[in-house]
């Protein structure tokens, strides 16, 4: 290959380092500053290809999507002197790149931090007027909304916009958290008391209804059965009356000796009798002269 | 699902390589269009290489042209892309957004000029999000929530938020909390758990939507909603109370049942027994007045002797079986002894049964029997 081919292709590779160096791509994503020497020189580009003077400008891009800056674990107090643990987050964007170049020289972490200390004020202040109960409760979005303005005063120094902010979780320190459970616990002991209390009342109705039918139905029955009895007995003494009055005396007489048969005489009895009237007449003398 | 398929990115979303699909298989004729393209574009430039190979060696230049050509020809391909059916093709030119394009098989200017990122809008993707938190009745209740979404719109799924999906994941947790924080324990547990969720889909829609994030929520289900596990032995025990009362209940039906139909079992054998009584009374009563009446006609036709007659029986009877004293005492004037222990202990030794009519008998027993068995019966039963 000869010298002068050699000093062409030099040439082509130097054009194309040099145009590779002058061109730069502005993404959809990005915002990009275009800095002469560390000043700005431009700042409204598109999305896109675009130039610059190699070592004279510098291009620093930005992200221009809404970010998100998560705020852990910071403990806030309540109007009753509780801790509650908060984690929130800040949804941001940047809108004027300069400022926020000048302000922050591009840091995220640096930029967001001065936001939550405006917020976690905000917030605290807020969380130590209001019990737990009305924290967790509470409508948030006036707060919120008046925390993201007093916010905003400072994002707008930064070139930044508030999106938004949330409360993440929001929760009690382990020794509130263990009476709160004490207390459900409690609860759910009372429940179950009651519940058995309404079991054994239940029950007690039903048994003393049973018993109540019970007593009844044999009480009714008992009577019942006595009225049939009477009715018999009845119907017996008219039997007899009818038959033993077609000769009382007779009656008399008859049931007289039945009653004798039946009670004197039986067994172990012994007697002592003077052999006197109708049965002894003939016992002392053939004659049965009567005395 | 496009997903799984080799030779992509885990990410559909992600993968900007995965819009450069090297080879795809029916290759001819697009070739053939695209030389045709690519000559127009580029022919100059093609000359230029080989007229500058000319000042030195031809072959030299002719190689030269050669690997200019098949590099310029690998580097077209390269902006070959495919389209699933599932996804949309965000093309972007130098950076700046271009076109969303359809499924189907694409070419792009390649890299650097144009780059392709696709996004998969028709997979529905979900996760549980699992916490624990404060209701607004100041208890605590477990929560696990099953969101489901899609990248709907693959334009500002792209370009409006860092991180879509983690961003999904905060709002998710925000939402929630913000719900229940605003229910009550019951009501988180049972009859609002379709609301509850609702509720936090509405609110993740929405602050997706202010956010921009191109993300769509197909549905949001309460997967679960509980106690949370330190207070789980108290709630066990609650069930298990609830459980009690009901057996309890059970229990005592038991009782009833067996009470009151032998309650009524006893009644109806009193009824029996009073029917039996009265049936029995009133066949005595028959029994004897008839047997009374027949004798009546008798003695009616001979009444002193037939009386007489029945006394001496009678007192044959009675005086016939027992132990017995007679006594003429009269006028003897002397004060007689007489051992009655004695006299009761032989009458016992040789005691003679003196039955005057063993079926009376029998049948006085029976009904005393009966009577006090009836009585005895019933005591029995009652204290059951």
């Amino acid at each position: 290959m000869s010298a002068r081919a050699t000093y062409l292709l030099l040439a082509v590779v130097v054009a194309a380092l040099v145009l590779s160096m002058s061109v730069f791509i502005v993404d959809e994503r990005e915002y990009a500053l275009k800095l002469r020497f560390g000043e700005i020189v431009r700042l409204d580009y598109e999305p896109g290809l675009h130039f610059k003077t190699p070592f004279v400008n510098t291009v620093r891009k930005f992200d221009n999507r809404v970010l998100t800056r998560e705020n852990p674990n910071e403990p806030f107090l309540t109007a009753e002197k509780k801790n509650l643990r908060v984690d929130f987050y800040v949804k941001w964007r940047i809108i004027d790149p300069g400022q926020y170049f000048r302000a922050t020289g591009g840091d995220e972490r640096l930029a967001t931090s001065r936001l939550l200390e405006i917020m976690k004020d905000g917030l605290r202040a807020q969380f130590a007027r209001q019990t737990v109960q009305e924290v967790v409760t509470a409508d948030r979005r006036d707060v919120i909304t008046e925390i993201m303005d007093t916010a905003g005063v400072t994002a707008r120094e930064l070139g930044i916009e508030i999106v938004d902010v949330r409360i993440k979780t929001l929760d009690l320190p382990a020794d509130v958290s263990e009476s709160v459970f004490n207390r459900m616990r409690q609860e759910r002991a009372r429940v179950a008391s009651q519940l058995r209390a309404e079991g054994a009342e239940e029950a007690e109705r039903i048994r003393s209804d049973a018993d109540r039918q019970r007593t009844v139905i044999i009480a009714e029955a008992q009577r019942d059965s006595q009225r049939i009895r009477g009715a018999g007995d009845a119907r017996a003494a008219d039997i007899y009356a009818e038959a033993f009055d077609r000769d009382a005396e007779f009656y008399n007489f008859w049931r007289s000796m039945q009653a004798f048969r039946t009670s004197i005489g039986r067994g172990d009895d012994v007697l002592v009798i003077e052999p006197e009237g109708e049965f002894f007449r003939y016992l002392k003398s053939p004659g049965g002269e009567p005395r | 699902m496009a997903w799984n398929e080799p030779g992509k990115g885990d990410n559909p979303w992600n993968s900007g390589g995965g819009g450069k699909n090297q080879g795809p298989p029916d290759l001819d004729k697009v070739v053939r269009d695209l030389q045709r393209k690519v000559s127009g574009i580029f022919g100059g430039r093609g000359k230029s290489g080989g007229s500058g190979g000319s000042g030195g060696g031809k072959a030299a230049g002719a190689g030269l042209g050669l690997i200019g050509a098949a590099a310029v020809v690998l580097w077209l391909l390269s902006g070959f892309y495919q389209v699933e059916e599932a996804e949309r093709g965000v093309v972007l030119q130098f950076g700046a957004f271009h076109d969303v394009t359809m499924p189907g098989l694409h070419w792009h200017i390649p890299y650097p000029v144009q780059t392709v990122e696709t996004v998969n809008v028709s997979q529905v993707d979900s996760f549980t999000h699992s916490t624990r938190m404060l209701t607004a009745d100041e208890n605590i209740v477990s929560v696990d929530l099953r969101v489901q979404y899609r990248r709907a719109d693959a334009r500002a799924y792209l370009f409006n938020v860092r991180s879509p999906e983690e961003t999904l994941g905060d709002v998710t947790e925000t939402a929630i909390r913000e719900v229940v924080g605003k229910s009550t324990l019951d009501f988180v547990l049972t009859e609002g758990r379709t609301q509850v969720a609702a509720s936090a889909r509405e609110i993740i829609q929405s602050t997706l939507d202010a956010y921009g994030t191109g993300i769509e929520i197909t549905s949001v289900n309460l997967e679960d909603s509980n106690f949370p596990s330190q207070v789980e032995a108290a709630v066990q025990d609650a069930i298990k109370a609830r459980e009690d009362k009901d057996r309890l209940a059970l229990e005592a039906e038991a009782y009833a049942n067996d009470v009151v139909p032998r309650a009524r079992g006893n009644a109806a054998r009193l009824l029996e027994n009073a029917e039996a009584y009265r049936a029995q009374v009133v066949a005595e009563a028959e029994g004897e007045s008839d047997r009374f009446l027949a004798l009546l006609a008798e003695y009616q036709r001979a009444p002193d002797v037939t009386r007489q007659r029945l006394y001496y029986e009678t007192m044959e009877q009675v005086l016939g079986g027992a132990s017995k004293v007679l006594l003429d005492a009269e006028g003897s004037g002397t004060l007689m002894y007489l051992p009655i222990e004695e006299l009761m202990k032989r009458a016992g030794a040789g005691a003679s049964t003196n039955v005057s009519d063993p079926a009376e008998q029998s049948s006085r027993g029976t009904r005393r029997q009966t009577e006090r068995e009836s009585t005895s019966d019933l005591r029995s039963r009652g204290t059951r």
